[in-house]
């Protein structure tokens, strides 16, 4: 059978196109971002047909694939972490629902936010919605989960999470593939108001979803996902999950440390194997990328039970990535180290590439800015945020996506004066156009900067939703047309730029300028392609 | 068998071609592997780094332990001593000579260098020029590898292998090119080791 090397992202593509999928549906976010990219450069993706256009968001994303299960049919619906929070609404929702052809939601977390702005554990979000959840432990297991999660799905009729970190997500190993299924025919749900929430439905829904637990914990203690490795010395007994196996196996592959090992891969929680472990050993050390999930629901409020150790006691760091190193110093063994960084090193952070369009708009914001006494500018997820480090420190605040305008306009209304929006043109059709319409409706005196670099930059260049239609979008929920302003980001119009910044900062009103000007990446790369074809 | 391999520069610089070709040349000797690298933000002109695992038994953590790598290949000398507490006492640095100048503060290079020679086993290569010589800068970073080649544990006919079948699209004038990078860059470690 034919073995590829994929990232871990890549493997849960592989593994749902193999598997029978109609339709993945995603907004960008680092490191869920080459999932969908895979399916879109597949060969094999396209000539299966498999819709894969880029989503607004991750609500849509996920309501998009619940009505591609709704025909029958096997979808995916990707994000980042934080992401999860923006669907959390159909999500929550189409475990109540449940589904009808397989439905996957992945969610990539980022512990130690490389590349986010919290390091929240999507496993809350499975428990919380009662339904079962996957967390892989390399990319193999990524890989046949997309079978076996889809299969899982279709068997209970309810969608299923699968919960996957940076290292997992951006990590290269072989896979082995299997036999490609076949897709799924259009087929709609036998009952009719399956996917009716109305009150009375949606109470017998919550009944079914509960009932149906102990079958989900009895398919967890069968998973071929979760298994229990005994050991002789009883001392301590390990449970890990997802990755963090990896570590704890580097670490005691070549010693004689033989404590038994739950390795858990399925939730909701095996109870008998968790209850094994736990009669069978004095003290259990969990091992859990993320939060402390499963250690606080082992421990309970009181812990009055055995000792757990893990990231509640300070056995591990409480926050942050796990590492081999870690491990180790956790297990007992000696941590090693070679030569400290020396001092001549100095930091490297991120930084605007050379010749970016948010420079000259930072550059020309700041100096309109000069003279006003109180102002803030409150900005939003992207490239962009990069402005808030010297020499720019341009932006006083980076929250959500879209939280940019509607802080703007809270800001505005409590008395603020400049307040000041900066957003990318993929961050404003993501979850800006519903705050400028907020703002338009109060007539709050703010100025929205939508950073048009024709492109999702921060993630590596995929087409934005919006593309084109910016202007219209503003005119459309009510921004007056003298009042939308094109400028070009370019240093040789900074004169002309600074004084079309003043003037929309004084109109007592929503005024929207728009920096257009394409990203240097993607016009190098565009640039690159031409080459390549003369 | 087993190398673990740290490679370094700033985002932007193409590390990701070097663990490609050694990664390939891997996989092609029947060997087992495993690369993590770093995606999002820090591509943006920060540092990034690549682990490469490469063996002939099962690899579990996707990360290398710290003062467990064998080597670390830099395509910048400031980024090359950034992963030093992971480089094991008797591991290579094989990093190139050019400086990539980004922020306001980048130390003087004879200070860096001064660390970099401080290293018990370290190679220091101006691959720039050298693959200016052989006809582009853009073949820099197959000079590097040439340079850590001759302590890796793979046959060099699988590095030439992997450079024949990752380049082979972009023609035969690209993959000679690689392919003379890959041994200059060899030829000058086993002068200077």
């Amino acid at each position: 059978m034919r073995k590829s090397l994929l990232l871990g992202d890549e493997a849960i593509a592989q593994g749902g196109i193999d598997a029978g999928l109609s339709g993945i549906y995603a907004y960008p976010g680092t490191p869920s971002t080459e999932i969908m990219e895979f399916v879109q450069h597949s060969k094999q993706a396209k000539e299966l047909n498999i819709q894969c256009t880029w989503s607004a968001n991750e609500k849509t994303a996920v309501e998009a694939a619940l009505g591609m299960s709704f025909t029958g049919k096997r979808a995916m619906a990707c994000m980042k972490h934080v992401g999860l929070n923006v669907a959390a609404d159909p999500f929550i929702n189409s475990a109540f629902t449940g589904v009808n052809g397989g439905c996957i939601v992945v969610s990539a977390d980022d512990p130690s936010m490389h590349s986010s702005q919290n390091e929240q554990d999507s496993r809350f979000y499975g428990k919380f919605s009662l339904i079962p959840f996957l967390e892989p432990a390399n990319q193999q297991e990524a890989y046949d989960m997309a079978f076996y999660g889809f299969d899982l799905s279709e068997k209970y009729k309810l969608p299923v999470l699968m919960r996957i970190t940076t290292r997992m997500a951006h990590s290269r190993a072989g896979v082995q593939q299997r036999d490609i299924k076949k897709q799924n025919n259009l087929k709609l749900p036998e009952d009719l108001v399956q996917f009716v929430l109305l009150p009375a439905i949606a109470r017998k829904k919550y009944k079914k979803l509960l009932g149906v637990q102990p079958l989900l914990e009895k398919e967890s203690e069968e998973s071929p996902f979760n298994f229990y490795k005994d050991g002789s010395d009883k001392k301590l007994g390990i449970i890990t999950c997802g990755i963090a196996y990896n570590y704890l196996m580097e670490n005691i592959q070549n010693t004689n440390l033989n404590y038994p090992v739950l390795k858990i891969g399925q939730y909701p929680l095996p109870k008998k194997m968790i209850e094994k472990i736990y009669n069978e050993c004095e003290e259990i050390l969990v091992i859990e990328e993320g939060m402390p999930f499963v250690e606080e629901m082992l421990k309970g409020y009181l812990a009055k039970g055995k000792t757990i150790k893990g990231r509640l006691d300070g056995t591990l760091p409480r926050d942050g990535e796990l590492t081999p190193n870690l491990v180790a110093v956790a297990l007992g063994l000696t941590d090693t180290k070679g030569k400290d960084v020396p001092q001549v090193v100095v930091p490297r952070p991120p930084s605007f590439c050379d010749g970016c369009s948010h420079s000259d708009t930072y550059i020309a914001l700041n100096e309109a800015l000069r003279g006003y006494d109180k102002y803030a500018v409150f900005s939003d997820i992207g490239c962009y945020t990069l402005g808030a480090l010297p020499p720019y420190n341009a932006i006083n605040s980076c929250v959500d996506m879209g939280a940019s305008i509607t802080m703007a306009k809270g800001a505005a209304d409590g008395g603020l004066h400049p307040s000041v929006a900066t957003i990318g043109d993929s961050t404003f059709s993501h979850s800006g156009i519903t705050g400028l319409l907020d703002a338009c409706n109060s007539r709050s005196q703010v100025t929205i900067f939508i950073l048009d670099n024709l492109t999702t930059a921060m993630t590596g260049g995929q087409d934005t939703p919006g593309f084109g239609k910016i202007e219209e979008i503003c005119k459309g929920v009510g921004v007056e047309l003298e009042h939308i302003r094109v400028i070009k980001p370019l240093k040789n119009q900074h004169e002309t730029n600074v004084k079309i910044i003043k003037e929309e900062i004084e109109y007592k009103g929503v005024s929207v300028i728009i920096p257009r000007r394409e990203c240097i990446q993607t016009l190098n790369k565009k640039n690159k392609e031409k080459f390549k074809n003369k | 068998m087993r190398n673990d391999i740290i490679i370094s520069g700033v985002g932007g610089q193409g590390i990701v071609s070097i663990s490609a070709i050694i990664g390939f040349a891997a996989l092609d000797a029947g060997l087992f592997l495993k690369q993590s690298e770093v995606h999002g933000m820090s591509q943006r002109g920060g540092d990034v780094q690549s682990h490469l695992r490469i063996s002939d038994k099962e690899i579990y953590s996707d990360l290398i332990p710290k003062g467990k790598a064998d080597m670390i290949i830099s395509v910048e000398p400031m980024e090359s001593l950034r992963y030093l507490p992971w480089l094991s006492a008797e591991g290579w640095l094989v990093t190139n000579t050019n400086p990539f100048i980004n922020i306001p503060d980048y130390p003087h290079i004879d200070k860096i260098m001064a660390e970099i020679k401080s290293v018990k086993n370290n190679i220091a290569i101006d691959a720039d020029t050298i693959a200016k010589e052989i006809g582009s800068v853009k073949a820099a970073n197959v000079v590097i590898l040439g340079a850590a080649s001759p302590f890796l544990n793979l046959p060099y006919e699988k590095f030439q292998g992997a450079i024949k079948f990752i380049f082979g699209k972009k023609g035969d004038a690209v993959v000679n090119l690689n392919l003379a990078a890959l041994e200059a860059g060899r030829k000058f470690s086993e002068k200077n080791k």
